[in-house]
This record gives structure tokens, sequence and C-alpha cells, in this order.
């Protein structure tokens, strides 16, 4: 019983010494003794997959195919993402490719849902470089972007909301596109919060509310 | 007889008998112990082939998570950015850095970048990321703490058991939805957390959903 009890203790610290704890840190994958099911030779979004060629399991679209897709409400109009419409485009419909004909105005009613998107989408994707204000000085200023588009600029205040569509989507000069990131409805939504920061920050104290005049001055 | 056998072996019953109730009790230990992702799968942290950190994106420059996984609300899939989108800020930052030789490569000639999966759940489970964190379920659930680390570690052990605490009894998890991406947040206290999720469950008519198909299809 003696050498059964000692082999027994050294076969549980062997077991616990190679096997570890829970939790602890492995650089192995975790193992699998059974995994037909639960590894299926199915399309998953992102992994590769050997059945095409280039492994891509996320396809590209098929050449002249448009993708399904809801449409984008303008007012009442329903427009689909392939339509020449200055929602997609940020143009005057019609422009001929390479023109600049950008339309003034933000082709979606202004709400304050719309608004209250812009911001929040603003916070997301704008906010590291373009700063909460919109001044240029976002945090990545510390970490070596220099340039970065102050959206008070009055050289930015004076574009066309399409000009700045344009901007968002294909980006300008050393930023680039947002096209992925951000839906057209939330770019023009974007364009609005961007407008209301310009024309806050082009007010003057005396278009303060009154009663809150008094905290301004302070 | 007892020619035949020794005296010691009157014992030999018992002995066998306690050496079988230790054998069966390690076993079932550790079967307890190491047989469930708790053991398998927390704690798994690859080497990923860029040394991406989450602690110094979003708690020292404080990116939103959205900026990255720009579809976790809308789709079942949470994406992995394009790494275009590293490109943004890293064609100027750390322009040179060899440790971004990959990203750079992988922007330029659209060749992927072999990150490693490590929240990897069955091919037979149909988790829908949009349906979570658009009804106050947050990264932090499942993943843990993942704005404080530095290298990506499996957090929780995601098995049917951990899914179904939280689908039996979602109030106790449920957030206020504009503290979803907030992975610092707490409730203020349980019988707090209780009272909102409860008020939360009841105002989004979460479904405790807890048949096989709900997961399984």
């Amino acid at each position: 019983m003696r050498y059964f009890l000692a082999a027994f203790v050294l076969l549980c610290l062997a077991v616990v010494s190679i096997a570890g704890f829970r939790g602890s840190l492995s650089r192995r994958p975790p193992l699998e003794l059974f995994s037909d099911m639960d590894r299926q030779p199915k399309l998953r979004p992102q992994s590769a997959n050997e059945f095409f060629a280039d492994r891509f399991s996320s396809r590209p679209h098929p050449a002249n195919t448009v993708p399904r897709a809801e449409p984008l409400l303008v007012g009442a109009q329903p427009v689909y993402p392939f339509e020449d419409h200055p929602v997609n485009t940020g143009m005057v419909a019609g422009t001929p490719p390479g023109a600049t004909n950008f339309v003034e105005l933000n082709p979606l009613p202004l709400t304050a849902e719309l608004l209250a998107r812009g911001q929040h989408i603003f916070s997301i994707h704008c906010l590291p470089c373009h700063g909460a204000a919109g001044d240029g000085k976002g945090v990545t200023t510390k970490y070596g972007m220099t340039v970065i588009g102050n959206l008070h600029d009055p050289r930015i205040v004076r574009q066309p909301d399409g000009e700045i569509f344009h901007v968002i989507t294909h980006g300008r000069n050393l930023m680039q596109g947002y096209a992925a990131a951000i839906e057209p409805r939330d770019r023009w939504a974007v364009i609005a919060y961007v407008r209301a920061l310009q024309l806050s920050h082009l007010a003057s104290a005396d278009e303060v509310p009154a009663d809150q005049q008094a905290a301004l001055r302070k | 007889m007892s020619d035949i056998f020794p005296k010691w072996t009157n014992k030999l019953p018992a002995y066998l008998l306690a050496a079988g109730a230790m054998m069966g009790t390690a076993v079932v230990a550790g079967v307890w112990y190491y047989f469930t992702p708790k053991y398998t799968r927390v704690g798994y942290q690859p080497i990923q082939p860029v040394s991406f950190s989450h602690h110094i994106h979003v708690e020292q420059l404080g990116m939103d998570c959205r900026y990255c996984h720009t579809g976790v609300e809308k789709s079942s899939h949470s994406n992995i950015p394009a790494s275009t989108l590293c490109m943004n800020c890293h064609n100027q930052v750390l322009k040179e850095d060899p440790r971004l030789a990959l990203v750079r490569e992988s922007a330029a000639t659209g060749k992927p970048i072999p990150w490693v999966w490590i929240h990897k759940t069955p091919d037979f489970v149909f988790f829908n990321h949009a349906v979570h964190v658009n009804r106050g379920i947050s990264c932090v659930h499942c993943h843990g703490q993942i704005n404080l680390m530095d290298e990506v570690q499996h957090a929780k052990p995601l098995s049917m058991a951990f899914c179904l605490d939280c689908h039996r009894n979602p109030e106790a998890f449920i957030r206020p939805p504009d503290q979803v991406f907030n992975l610092n947040w707490q409730p203020e206290s349980q019988t707090k957390q209780l009272a909102d999720g409860a008020r939360l469950v009841r105002e989004w008519r979460v479904e405790k959903l807890e048949n096989c198909s709900a997961c399984h299809r």
C-alpha cells in the first residue's frame, strides 16, 4: 500500500505539473479531440477557404453586378447604392467622372436624430485626429501626425457639403478615404454635425441665450 | 490454506477497494478540472504576426472599438479591419517601424495578414455579434478586458454553460446601451444592476432563449 500511495501521489503531481492549471498562459492552440463537427468545411467570414483559388471566403462582387441592399431614404424617395444620386456621390446627378460638380447642401433632411448620429460617428471615426472640437488637435498629433485639417479653417467652412462628402469617401492629401468604415447616410450625418461644430465656432457671445451669458463671461 | 495464501492477503480486498476509490476520485477530479474550456481555451495567447496592442489603442489613445471593428453593430461577424484602415494613421505614425512591415505590405498588395484566430466557437454555433451589442451585452462579457491587453488572451471559457448562464439570467449582465463599448464600466451596485437589467429586459423584450435552435441551426 505504501508503494501504491507513493505512485499515486507521483502520478497526480506529474499530471498537474504537465497539464498545469486553469487559465494559465498557453501559446499552443486549444486541443480539439473530435473536431469534425466543430470545424466544418463551410464558408466563415474572413477565414481562408481552399475552395477558391485566392482562398478568400469573403468574395468581392463579380463584375457587372450590384449588391442587394436596402435603399437609403432621402426624404421619402428610396435611393439604391448603385444609383447616380447626390446622396451616393456628393455630386450633382449626371456629373461625368473626374469632374467636381459638388452639391451645395446635404441631401438628407436635417433632424435632431441625424445630428445625434453625426456626433456619434464623428466621435468614433473623426475625433482621434480632428479632435472633439474639430480643430485638428486630436490625440494623434502627439504621435507624429502633423498635417491634420482644422475643420474651422475658412477653406473648409466654405467647401460645399458635397465636397466634404467626397473627402470623407475618398480622402484628401494624407487623409485616407473612409468609404469602407462609414456608410453614406452616416457620412451625411457627420457633415451635418461638422456644420454644427463650425456654426458654434463662428458664433459670437451675443448669440448665447441670455440666461447663460453670465456663465460664459465667468 | 495458510500455506497457499500468506497472511497479508486478508487485507487485499480492503486495499484494492481503497486504491480503486482513490483512482476513481482522481480521474473524476481530473476530468472535471481539465476537460472543460475553462482549462482548454482560457489562457490561449498565440503569438500574432503583428504585435498589435489593444491597450495602447484603446486606453492610451481613447479609440472606440468600432473605429476598427466597424461591422460589429450591423453584422453577425465582428470584422477584423482591412489593413488599409491601419494605414489611416500608420501612413504617418511609426511610418518606418519594422513591426508594421506586414501591415504596410498587406495594405499595398492586398495580401492578408495571417492573424491567429483566438475566440473560435464551433461551426455549429451561430453567434450574432450585432444582436448582442445592440441589446446591452458588452464586448467585455465574452472577451474580458481586452482594452487592457497588450497581447490578446482568451479570457472567458465561451462554453455552452457560459452562454446559458447569461441566457437564463440576462438582467444580471445587460447594461445601458451607451456603455456597451465602454469596457471599464461597472454597475454602481449589484442591486442596481439587477433593477436596471430587469427594466432593460422588459423594455427591449429580451427573450431568455434556451431552445436549441436559438444558437444551433
